[in-house]
C-alpha cells in the first residue's frame, strides 16, 4: 500500500480543525501574555543592573527546566490556588488544560522577549537619546517614539525566537489536558501509529513556520515603512485567530467529554464509550493523554466526564491507602470514597488491568521461575524494566518487601518497548500490564504473586459529578460494563498496538464492539 | 546695561562620583543677540558647558540663569523646548522623515499638525532645501551637508530665542562647512538669536563669533572678542591662534602672488 494512500492520514486530517484551533489559541495566549508581561519588565529593568540579572537569571533558569515538566508543574500549582480561591472568594476555576497551558507558556516565551528587548532598547546610539532629550522630549516620549522604534527589529526577533519555541513547547500541553498537536504525537506514540507522529510534527512545523514568516512581514513592514506587508502580517495573524475561534463557537458546552490516559488501553477504551455515546445520540469530545493524577482530578472537576480508571491505582495513588484488601472490599470502600466526592463509580468493565512481573516463558521455564518469590535469589543478577512511574509507585516498594527483591539495575522505558525489551533478553523482567496483549504476542509470562504485594487492579468506568444523574449517559454506557474480559482486552490491545490502517483505536474498538454484541 | 541672557555663576561640575572634573569654577554672561564660540581641545568640558545651559546636565555647584531665571527652578523639558539644539551631523532621527525631524518639537508641545506643516516649509525656504524634494526624505537619503541644514531648521521650529550648537559643522568638508557657517551667521542676524556653538576651531570661530571663550581642562582661561583674544598673553590662547594667524599669512602670500 503506497504511504499516501493510507487511510490514517484522512483521519489524522479529521482532527486537525480541532488540535490546530486549539494550539494556534492557546500558543498566541500565551505569547501575547509572555509580550504583556515581558516588555514592561524590559523596560523596566534596562538602567537598573541588578534587577536585569535576577530577571534574565529568573527567565534563563525557566528555560532550563524541561518544557514538559514546566507544563505538569503548572496543573498542581492551579489547582491549590483553585481551592485556596474557592475557600477564599467562593470563586473556582478550571486548573485543567487551557490555564496551566497558557501560563507555563507565557513563563516559557519571556526569555528571548526579556533578552532581546533590553538589548534592542540598550544599543540605541547615545547620540540619538542625546537630540531626544535636547528637542525637550519626556522620558517617556523618549521611550515611545525613539528608543522602541529603534529597538523594534531586535525586539521583533525575539519575539519571533518566542513564538517558534512556544508553537513547539505547545505539543507537550496535551498531557495536562490541553488539545494541541501533541495529541497527534502522544496518541501515535502509545499506539505506534508512526502517520499520527509524524502529522503532528509536521502541522507543528508548519504553524511555528508560518506565525515566523507573518511576524517577519509585520517586521519588515514597519521597519522599511511599508504599511502593506505590516497590514498583511497583521491580519494574518488575526485571520489565524479567528479561523481558530470559529469551531469553538459552534462547540456547545453539553459534550461529553470522554477522557484517555496516555496508554493504548486507555485510547481504545476511550473511542469504545464515545463510539457508544454518539450511537445513543449524545455529542462526545474527547481528552486524549492525560497523565494518571491528572485525570481523576479532572473529573471531580467537572472538566472530563467519563474515563476508565484501575481500582488500585485510585487507591494507592490517589487515596494514599496502603492496606492490602481483597478485590470486592477494596472496590466497595473505594465506592464510599469516591462518593463523598460526589464521583460516581458506574460499574467494572470485567477485567484487570494490574502490574505484573514479566518475563519470557522460555527462560522463566529454564530458571524454575513460577511466581515473585522464585525471583528473589536471582534478582541480585537481573535488570528489571518499568514504565516512567512504575518504580515510584507504592506497588513497587510493596513488591521489594514482601519478596526481598533487590534487582541489579533499574531501567525507565516507554511502556510499548519494554515488551520487545524483555523478549530480546535486553533486560531480564518487566513491570508489565496483565491486560497487555504484548504479552501474548512475545511468549512472555505473567508471575504469580502469591503474598497479594500488588493491589487488585480492576477497570472501573467513573462519572463526573454533573453527569451522575444523566440517564441517557449512564444507559449508553451500561452495556459495555462486565462485558470486557482479559483475553478480549488483551486482543483489543495487541490489535491496537499494530501499525497499519485497521490499528487506530476506532477501528480497534468497533471490532470489540461485535465482538461483544 | 542690561542683564545677560544666559549667565554661568561659579559653575562646578564633576563626573565618575566626583573623580573627574569636567568644569570648574566658570562664570560666563551672554548678552541677548551675542553669537559666543567656545573654544577648547577635547575633554576641556566645553561640550559639558553647553549642556548645562539647557539643563541636559545638572551643576554640582554655582547657577544658570536663562532669562534671568534660575534654571534649577525651571521645568527642564518646558526649558529645553524653548531652547533651539543642533549636534554634530544633526543628530536626527532616522526612522523619522526630514518634515517629521523638523517638526518634533512643536509636535511635542501639541501644536496642530497643519500649523507644524507649514511651519516646517517656512524652516525648508530658511534653510535653503527644496520644500517636495526634501520634506518626505528620510535622513540616510541625504547628503552630510543636507542633514545639518535639517539639524538648524529643527532646532529653530519652535521659534527658540537661544541656539546650543555642538561643534554643528564639525563632520563636514570644508566648502560646505564654510557656505553652513556664513548662512548660519546670517539667520543668527535676521532672526536676532542669541548662539552659544561650540567648535574645537579657531578659524571658524573668529569667523563667525562676535565673543570667543577659551577653556581648558575645564577653566575658562580667556574670553573676548578675536581682537581682544589676539592681544592675550597666555600661551594656550596664542598657540590656538597661532594656526589661523599662519594660515592668514600663508593664503595672503599665495593669493597674491597668483594674482599677480
Amino acid at each position: 500500500m503506497s504511504l499516501l494512500a493510507d487511510p490514517r492520514w484522512s483521519e489524522a486530517l479529521g482532527h486537525l480543525p480541532d488540535y490546530l484551533g486549539s494550539h494556534v489559541r492557546v500558543s498566541l495566549a500565551a505569547l501575547a501574555l509572555g509580550l504583556i508581561v515581558s516588555l514592561p519588565l524590559a523596560i523596566f529593568a534596562r538602567h537598573r543592573p541588578i534587577w536585569r540579572s535576577v530577571l534574565l537569571g529568573i527567565a534563563s533558569i525557566v528555560q532550563t527546566v524541561p518544557g514538559l515538566a514546566l507544563l505538569a508543574l503548572f496543573y498542581p500549582l492551579l489547582l491549590a490556588l483553585a481551592a485556596l480561591s474557592l475557600s477564599w472568594f467562593g470563586v473556582s476555576f478550571s486548573a485543567f488544560g487551557f490555564l496551566p497551558a497558557v501560563l507555563a507558556l507565557a513563563l516559557y516565551s519571556m526569555l528571548p522577549v526579556l533578552r532581546n528587548t533590553i538589548t534592542g532598547l540598550n544599543g540605541v546610539d547615545p547620540a540619538l537619546l542625546e537630540a531626544a532629550d535636547g528637542v525637550g522630549m519626556t522620558p517617556r516620549q523618549r521611550l515611545i517614539m525613539v528608543e522602541l522604534p529603534l529597538a523594534l527589529p531586535v525586539i521583533m526577533a525575539g519575539i519571533r525566537t518566542s513564538a517558534v519555541w512556544v508553537i513547539g513547547t505547545a505539543t507537550l500541553s496535551t498531557p495536562i489536558g490541553q488539545t494541541s498537536l501533541g495529541n497527534y504525537i502522544f496518541a501515535g506514540l502509545q499506539t505506534q501509529n508512526w502517520v499520527l507522529v509524524i502529522f503532528g510534527c509536521i502541522a507543528a512545523a508548519v504553524l511555528a513556520l508560518a506565525v515566523d514568516q507573518l511576524l517577519a512581514l509585520i517586521e519588515t513592514g514597519i521597519r522599511l515603512r511599508s504599511r502593506l506587508r505590516a497590514l498583511i502580517g497583521v491580519f494574518g495573524i488575526a485571520a489565524l485567530v479567528i479561523a481558530t475561534l470559529a469551531p469553538s463557537f459552534a462547540r456547545s458546552d453539553t459534550r461529553v467529554v470522554v477522557g484517555a490516559k496516555t496508554f493504548t488501553e486507555q485510547y481504545v477504551l476511550a473511542a469504545l464509550m464515545s463510539q457508544r455515546l454518539q450511537a445513543a445520540g449524545l455529542a462526545t469530545a474527547t481528552r486524549q493523554g492525560l497523565g494518571s493524577s491528572v485525570i481523576y482530578d479532572a473529573l471531580a472537576a467537572g472538566d472530563v466526564d467519563v474515563y476508565v480508571d484501575y481500582s488500585g491505582t485510585l487507591w494507592a495513588n490517589q487515596f494514599h491507602r496502603s492496606e492490602i484488601l481483597s478485590r470486592e472490599q477494596l472496590l466497595a470502600e473505594l465506592k464510599a470514597t469516591l462518593a463523598k466526592a460526589n464521583v460516581t463509580l458506574l460499574g467494572e468493565l470485567g477485567f484487570a488491568n494490574a502490574y505484573a512481573l514479566v518475563m519470557p516463558r522460555a527462560k522463566a521455564q529454564a530458571l524454575g521461575i513460577k511466581t515473585a518469590a522464585d525471583l528473589a535469589a536471582r534478582s541480585g543478577s537481573m535488570t528489571i524494566a518499568g514504565d516512567y512511574e512504575f518504580f515510584s509507585r507504592p506497588e513497587w516498594a510493596g513488591l521489594q518487601k514482601a519478596y526481598s527483591l533487590s534487582f541489579k539495575a533499574q531501567r525507565v522505558m516507554q511502556p510499548d518497548f519494554m515488551y520487545a525489551a524483555v523478549a530480546s533478553g535486553e533486560v531480564d523482567v518487566i513491570a508489565g500490564y496483565t491486560s497487555d496483549g504484548l504479552i501474548a504476542k512475545y511468549d512472555l509470562v505473567v508471575l504469580d504473586d502469591p503474598r497479594h504485594a500488588i493491589p487488585p487492579y480492576d477497570a472501573i468506568m467513573l462519572l463526573s459529578p454533573k453527569r451522575a444523574g444523566d440517564e441517557k449517559l449512564r444507559g449508553a454506557l451500561q452495556p459495555l460494563l462486565g462485558k470486557i474480559d482479559l483475553p478480549l482486552m488483551r486482543e483489543a490491545n495487541l490489535r491496537a498496538a499494530g501499525n497499519d490502517a485497521t490499528s487506530s483505536p476506532e477501528s480497534v474498538a468497533q471490532w470489540m464492539w461485535e465482538k461483544m454484541k | 546695561m542690561s542683564s545677560p541672557l544666559i549667565r554661568f555663576s561659579r559653575i562646578t561640575k564633576r563626573f565618575d562620583d566626583g573623580r573627574v572634573t569636567a568644569v570648574e569654577d566658570v562664570s560666563l554672561d551672554i548678552t541677548a543677540g551675542e553669537f559666543l564660540a567656545v573654544v577648547g581641545g577635547s575633554g576641556s568640558g566645553k561640550t559639558t558647558l553647553l549642556r548645562l545651559a539647557n539643563r541636559l546636565i545638572v551643576p554640582d555647584g554655582g547657577d544658570v540663569h536663562v532669562a534671568g531665571e534660575n534654571i534649577s527652578n525651571v521645568d527642564p523639558i518646558a526649558l529645553r523646548r524653548s531652547i533651539g539644539y543642533v549636534v554634530q551631523s544633526g543628530g536626527l532621527f532616522p526612522h523619522m522623515t526630514v518634515a517629521d525631524n523638523i517638526g518634533i518639537t512643536p509636535k511635542l508641545m501639541g501644536t496642530p499638525a497643519s500649523e507644524t506643516a507649514a511651519r516646517v516649509d517656512e524652516l525648508l525656504d530658511l534653510v535653503q532645501l527644496d520644500r517636495k524634494a526634501h520634506r518626505d526624505r528620510y535622513p540616510h537619503e541625504l547628503s552630510g551637508g543636507q542633514r545639518q541644514r535639517v539639524g538648524v531648521a529643527r532646532a529653530l521650529a519652535a521659534r527658540p530665542e537661544i541656539v546650543l550648537m555642538d561643534e554643528p559643522f564639525g563632520a563636514l568638508d570644508p566648502l560646505i562647512r564654510d557656505a553652513l557657517g556664513d548662512e548660519y551667521l546670517a539667520l543668527h542676524r535676521k532672526l536676532n538669536l542669541t548662539t552659544i556653538m561650540i567648535t574645537h576651531d579657531m578659524t571658524e570661530a573668529i569667523l563667525l563669533a562676535d565673543r570667543i571663550a577659551v577653556m581648558k581642562a575645564g577653566r575658562l582661561i580667556a574670553e573676548g572678542s578675536p581682537a581682544e583674544l589676539s592681544t592675550s598673553k597666555d600661551p594656550y590662547v596664542n598657540e590656538l591662534l597661532g594656526t589661523p594667524r599662519r594660515q592668514a599669512e600663508r593664503l595672503k602670500h599665495l593669493i597674491t602672488r597668483d594674482g599677480a
